[in-house]
């Protein structure tokens, strides 16, 4: 029991919350959901740019997708009109049907790969889609600086 | 040395579990009084000026009389035409004429309901953590300023395709607008794609209920001059028998009818004909009143937004996909129990303790369930500040189960951090006021966790609950081997 609580001390401070990075939008291709790609010096230490510019590439497609104007938009459209918009009472729309595939996806890299790096990714949509929210979370077990502490651990996670 | 590790880790422990004792011990009797107060749902606490009806269904303006004036013609002119009109033009012409008039007014009646209940696009204002953000950004943007100096307005430059845009700062919303976003002052909101406040809507017009009203003033059109047209045929139709005056004396409504019609053709046709226009171009009724692309700005002025052609203009405003409602109305406020000063005594007792129960609510699920119970017990009342993590996206059961539980611990490290720094009480009191109430959403593993803490005998109960315990504990467990 002692032993116990001994290691979930250590667990308990192994992590705690140290600060929030925002994403913010791109709006340089108009109104459309976009998040600027451009790396984080926070994030710096904590992943490789790669895989963060991985994410955020795969995210802003998924996004553009569901705003593509196009065929199946159009249809969607002239098929609401026509009944008056009934049919989004039986029916989801593509968009809510790409936003939930959004929802899984930053829940899978959270799993695999954020949460492993003491990073947490949290979903535009609860963010008004205005910004990615990366919470960071620091080793507090080593006092000083962070990044040392992390550093090792972050590469046996790895 | 382990012993003495176990020492020096165990009495903290010990003194942690007294305090979580009490607070247990406290929470029972307050759990009473929160188990009678209502769950409250998102619309309760929306700081926009706006009206709820039907339990955050429906979502309108303020001032809702004009609206009320707009149904009431509407249904009173088509009403007279169906009852006086109708019977003598379906027995002597076609009956075709009340059918197409019923379908018209049907589908008007369907257009201005859903553009008046509908959110126009809301924007939600910014969480404490990205207004600080965004506030260090300006800060760090404008430099220093000396007293008395009054900073330059906020503002942010982008470039889209080829246009210079700029983005303003919104002080109530503590955000950057995005383009074409404005704020309505009489909702209080910053709306997407912001074309006017509509009195005779009730209701902002904005991105997400724009092809809505448009549809309306269309159809309606179509529906006035029907009725204003075969209202003068039926009156012609009768005075070639009777008379003009007895065919009048006959049908009286008629007069009202053509009366109401002839007023009203004018303005909606017109309205009809500028948002045609308008769509055509992909503008705004702002950015046309403020003339924000007209050529007398400059030479090189132009409409970022237009994709070239009125054919594509419209069919991207008209059948464009529809965004859902970034405002979850009718989602559940995190569950919070009221103790402000529990935790400030908390705090001064055993702040060594307060920042390992932090830590424990940071990561509820990585431990055990007892721990669970003790250290997240004095965030009671801190965890409203789940509010923010709170607003989920509309109707997605598939939410990452690992975030909300983490970001809901982590704000509340993060205010807590900045209690102890800062000592800003007010700023959490302020916080924290709105969302009082716990609330049994047994989606999130924040409100799981929480939910153990008020309400100990809930902590098996929804079988949901534990499906995501699990996911939360298997993100957190990876999360802790950092």
């Amino acid at each position: 029991m002692a032993t116990e609580f001994h290691n979930l001390q250590e667990l308990r401070h192994s992590a705690s919350l140290a600060t929030k990075v925002f994403i913010q939008r791109d709006y340089r291709d108009s109104t459309i959901c976009k998040f600027q790609t451009k790396f984080p010096a926070e994030l710096d230490s904590r992943i490789e740019r790669s895989l963060f510019e991985e994410t955020l590439k795969t995210l802003n497609c998924y996004y553009a997708e569901a705003e593509k104007i196009g065929g199946q938009s159009y249809l969607e459209g002239c098929l609401a009109c026509a009944t008056a918009y009934i049919i989004f009472l039986c029916m989801e729309t593509r968009y809510e049907k790409i936003l939930k595939k959004i929802s899984m996806y930053i829940q899978e890299q959270n799993e695999k790969i954020y949460a492993p790096r003491g990073l947490l990714l949290t979903d535009p949509i609860e963010r008004g889609m205005r910004v990615i929210e990366i919470s960071i979370f620091e080793d507090s077990g080593s006092t000083s600086s962070s990044s040392s502490g992390s550093s090792p651990s972050s590469s046996t996670a790895q | 040395m382990t012993g003495n590790m176990h020492l020096g880790v165990e009495e903290p422990i010990r003194e942690c579990q007294y305090n979580q004792i009490c607070t247990h011990n406290s929470s029972p009797m307050d759990t009473p009084h929160t188990k009678k107060k209502k769950i409250k749902r998102k619309w309760q606490v929306f700081p926009g000026r706006n009206k709820f009806y039907c339990n955050g269904r429906i979502m309108m303006a303020k001032q809702t009389g004009v609206f009320y004036l707009t149904t009431v013609l509407i249904l009173v002119t088509s009403g007279l035409f169906f009852a006086f009109d109708c019977p003598f033009l379906a027995s002597n012409l076609t009956p075709a004429i009340p059918a197409i008039g019923g379908v018209l007014f049907v589908f008007v009646m369907g257009m201005l309901l859903r553009a008046s209940f509908s959110d126009p696009g809301v924007l939600p204002r910014a969480t404490p953590e990205e207004a600080a953000d965004i506030e260090r950004q300006i800060d760090a943007a404008n430099g220093p300023s000396g007293p008395g100096y009054r900073p330059p307005p906020r503002t942010r430059e982008v470039v889209i395709n080829g246009q210079a845009v700029k983005l303003k700062y919104c002080f109530t919303c503590k955000i950057f607008r995005p383009p074409r976003t404005s704020h309505c002052s009489l909702c209080d909101n910053c709306v997407e794609r912001f074309d006017h406040h509509c009195p005779w809507v009730g209701n902002c017009v904005g991105r997400r209920n724009y092809r809505f009203f448009y549809l309306f003033i269309l159809s309606l059109s179509f529906l006035t001059i029907f009725i204003f047209a075969f209202v003068i045929t039926h009156v012609i139709l009768r005075s070639n028998r009777t008379g003009f005056l007895s065919a009048l004396k006959d049908s009286p409504a008629s007069v009202l009818e053509v009366v109401v019609c002839f007023f009203s053709v004018w303005s909606i046709v017109g309205l009809s004909g500028f948002h045609t226009y308008l769509i055509s171009s992909n503008q705004t009724t702002n950015e046309d009143i403020k003339g924000s692309w007209s050529s007398k700005r400059g030479k090189g002025n132009y409409n970022p937004y237009s994709y070239g052609n009125f054919i594509t203009n419209c069919c991207a405003a008209l059948c464009g996909p529809l965004p859902p409602s970034l405002i979850d109305r009718r989602g559940f406020i995190q569950p919070d129990t009221p103790q402000p000063a529990a935790q400030t005594n908390g705090t001064g007792a055993c702040p060594s303790n307060q920042v390992q129960s932090h830590m424990a609510a940071t990561n509820p699920l990585l431990h055990s369930q007892p721990i669970i119970l003790g250290g997240g017990a004095p965030l009671q009342a801190k965890t409203s500040l789940g509010g923010p993590c709170s607003t989920l996206g509309p109707s997605q059961a598939s939410l990452p189960s690992s975030i909300p539980g983490l970001s809901c611990g982590g704000e509340l490290m993060a205010l807590r951090d900045s209690e102890i720094h800062c000592h800003h009480h007010p700023h959490h009191q302020h916080f924290i006021s709105p969302e009082e109430t716990p609330s049994p959403t047994a989606a999130l593993p924040c409100a799981t966790h929480l939910g153990h803490n008020v309400h100990p005998a809930q902590l098996f109960d929804p079988a949901s609950q534990d499906s995501l315990h699990e996911d939360s504990v298997r993100g957190l467990v990876k999360l802790s081997s950092v």
